[in-house]
């Protein structure tokens, strides 16, 4: 079980999405993937992410502005 | 110990419970076996009749602000799994432009040609436009807050590998040419829209 860290810092909507989906693919089952990001819309769109594709929402946590999401693939 | 051979029933009566069987059963088994065929037709059926997790999206609008919205929809839903299909008609043809030509034009073709944006990169906006000052002052703003300026939006679609249609019957009033647009995008008309529309769960007009 591999994890992968993505850095979306700075970046504002579509593109966190975009590049979690990108990573996600060149995941395999239970392997995880632990992004930070600081776009205020992180949060709802990862939640609302994971639902539609499947996946799963490990963790998620906020400090300082920046937010940290633990995803894991199905 | 019994010897196993009394366990083997001899090949006539093995016969004799399969002609049974079949006398007894075959045309329940046939009627069954019709049932089944028509169900699978019947979901083949529907499942051709109902949206798929498609998104389609009518780029109408020329400005800067509804260009936004549309290709950040459309990547958007490239990034939720589903196929995203993008339709740019009549102001909407500026964001595929990359070039302008006047040759083969007609009068009014040429003054549109001159009039319309040349590309994404010189749009206006659709409020606060100010003669020009609204789109660099929302650039401004857009970079500050490192949000991705309309022309890498574009660039962005076709990586992310949403189909791009360009309305060929606005291209043909504006007189616009397929070698002003974008390489490699789809033409087509009303009919090419409806067609992907159709089989979308998402459809906007924007």
């Amino acid at each position: 079980m591999a994890n992968v860290d993505l850095d979306c810092g700075g970046l504002s909507c579509p593109v966190p999405i975009v590049r979690i989906s990108r990573a996600m693919k060149e995941l395999a089952s239970g392997d995880t993937l632990t992004v930070t990001a600081s776009d205020p819309s992180f949060k709802a769109d990862v939640e609302a992410w994971v639902r539609k594709m499947g996946h799963h929402l490990d963790a998620f946590s906020e400090a300082d502005g920046s937010q940290t999401a633990v995803l894991r693939h199905a | 110990m019994a010897s196993d051979s009394s366990s083997q029933p001899p090949e006539d009566l093995a016969a004799l419970v399969d002609a049974a069987v079949e006398k007894r059963c075959g045309a329940a088994f046939a009627s069954l076996e019709q049932t089944l065929a028509d169900l699978k037709a019947s979901v083949a059926e529907l499942k051709e009749a109902c949206p798929e997790d498609r998104c389609t999206i009518v780029a109408f609008s020329g400005d800067m602000d509804r260009l936004f919205a549309a290709l950040t929809i459309a990547s958007g839903a490239v990034a939720m799994g589903m196929e995203s299909s993008m339709f740019f008609t009549f102001w909407g043809l500026s964001a595929l432009k990359v070039k302008t030509t006047y040759a083969g034009k007609s009068v009014g073709q040429k003054m549109a040609a001159m009039m319309l944006p040349g590309g994404p990169n010189s749009v206006p906006t659709s409020r606060m436009n100010m003669a020009g000052m609204g789109p660099v002052f929302f650039k401004m703003l857009m970079k500050q807050k490192n949000v991705q300026s309309l022309p890498e939006m574009m660039e962005m679609v076709q990586e992310l590998g949403v189909r791009l249609v360009a309305c060929e019957m606005s291209m043909g009033v504006m007189g616009i040419s397929r070698e002003e647009l974008l390489p490699g995008i789809d033409y087509g008309g009303v009919a090419t829209y409806l067609g992907d529309a159709s089989r979308s769960k998402v459809t906007l007009f924007i």
